[in-house]
């Protein structure tokens, strides 16, 4: 039943070769002079100023996290969307309410700016 | 036991998953963690593939590593202070060690009458649930049409189904009201 996914055991090694050989072949037969300004964070050329480690906006987070509900949402819709022309009026009564709940939140969230990256 | 394709993969996907969650908890940069978070939860899809859930396997990479684990990362770069971890160990190891033996023998006992209720001989029933899936490819797949049917029956999951959609509301509401700047 399995045997179905046989041909990606052959992709999975690949990718693994490939990734491995390029890795050593570079490392062996590249030319290796490291120096202060070769070794240095690139920045376009720039000599880098301050730290490569900075904190993030805590938007990120936010546009993260409702993609995240949003993702989740969908995945919840392929199932239905399968089957949706068998279930007749009742499948869509059912995802309907579930999608009502959410306009729910999603109004909340437009109401509330979570959708403006400046507060 | 017999050296089947199937049993291969597994130890791959069991090693794969084992092995990156010990390098989680051992590696000491957290963006590392992560990054073998991601490698650990791809083995849990494989898993998911060997036990005939290739839906559930896509959403485990759609979801966790897609979306999940990158929120994690984005929460690690979001703090100053944590993307190193000086000390890997506190006082509480031995704590730890217990409560993890503890969990071990209970899932050991748990799972073992389990075992033996399926066959104590696993080899053989392998053997037999093999044979006949020969005959019937689709002995126990669930494709995902069935689970869209499961969604809305009513006597399937439909209150659960629609339960979810105010979690992922509540959740929704509570991502807003978290990342506010304001009332903090």
């Amino acid at each position: 039943m399995l045997d179905v996914y046989a041909p990606v055991a052959p992709l999975f090694i690949l990718a693994i070769l490939v990734g491995g050989i390029i890795l050593i072949l570079s490392r062996l037969m590249g030319p290796s002079k490291p120096h202060a300004r070769k070794v240095a964070t690139y920045e376009s050329g720039m000599r880098p100023i301050g730290p490569a480690v900075r904190r993030l906006p805590v938007q990120f987070h936010r546009v993260g996290m409702l993609f995240i509900l949003f993702d989740i949402e969908v995945i919840f819709f392929i199932p239905w969307a399968l089957v949706f022309r068998d279930l007749g009026f009742y499948g869509l009564a059912v995802m309907g309410v579930f999608f009502y709940v959410l306009l729910i939140g999603l109004a909340y969230e437009w109401f509330a700016g979570g959708l403006e990256w400046e507060q | 036991m017999e050296l089947t394709w199937e049993l291969v993969a597994f130890l791959g996907f069991a090693v794969m998953t084992l092995g990156s969650g010990l390098m989680v908890v051992t590696s000491s940069n957290l963006f590392h963690s992560v990054l073998f978070l991601m490698t650990s939860l791809f083995g849990v899809a494989g898993l998911f593939v060997l036990l005939v859930a290739p839906f559930l396997a896509a959403i485990q990479v759609l979801v966790y590593i897609g979306a999940i684990a990158v929120l994690m990362l984005f929460v690690i770069m979001l703090t100053r202070q944590v993307m190193s971890r000086p000390e890997l160990y506190n006082q509480q190891m031995a704590g730890a060690l217990v409560a993890a033996a503890i969990l071990f023998l209970a899932l050991l006992f748990v799972l073992t009458p389990l075992a033996d209720e399926i066959g104590g001989d696993v080899a053989q029933v392998n053997a037999e649930v093999i044979a006949e899936a020969d005959d019937a490819p689709d002995v126990d797949y669930i494709t995902v049409e069935e689970l869209g049917r499961a969604f809305v029956t009513r006597n399937g999951f439909v209150l659960p189904f629609e339960v979810t959609s105010i979690l992922l509301t509540a959740a929704m509401i509570g991502a807003i009201v978290v990342a506010r700047e304001d009332e903090a």
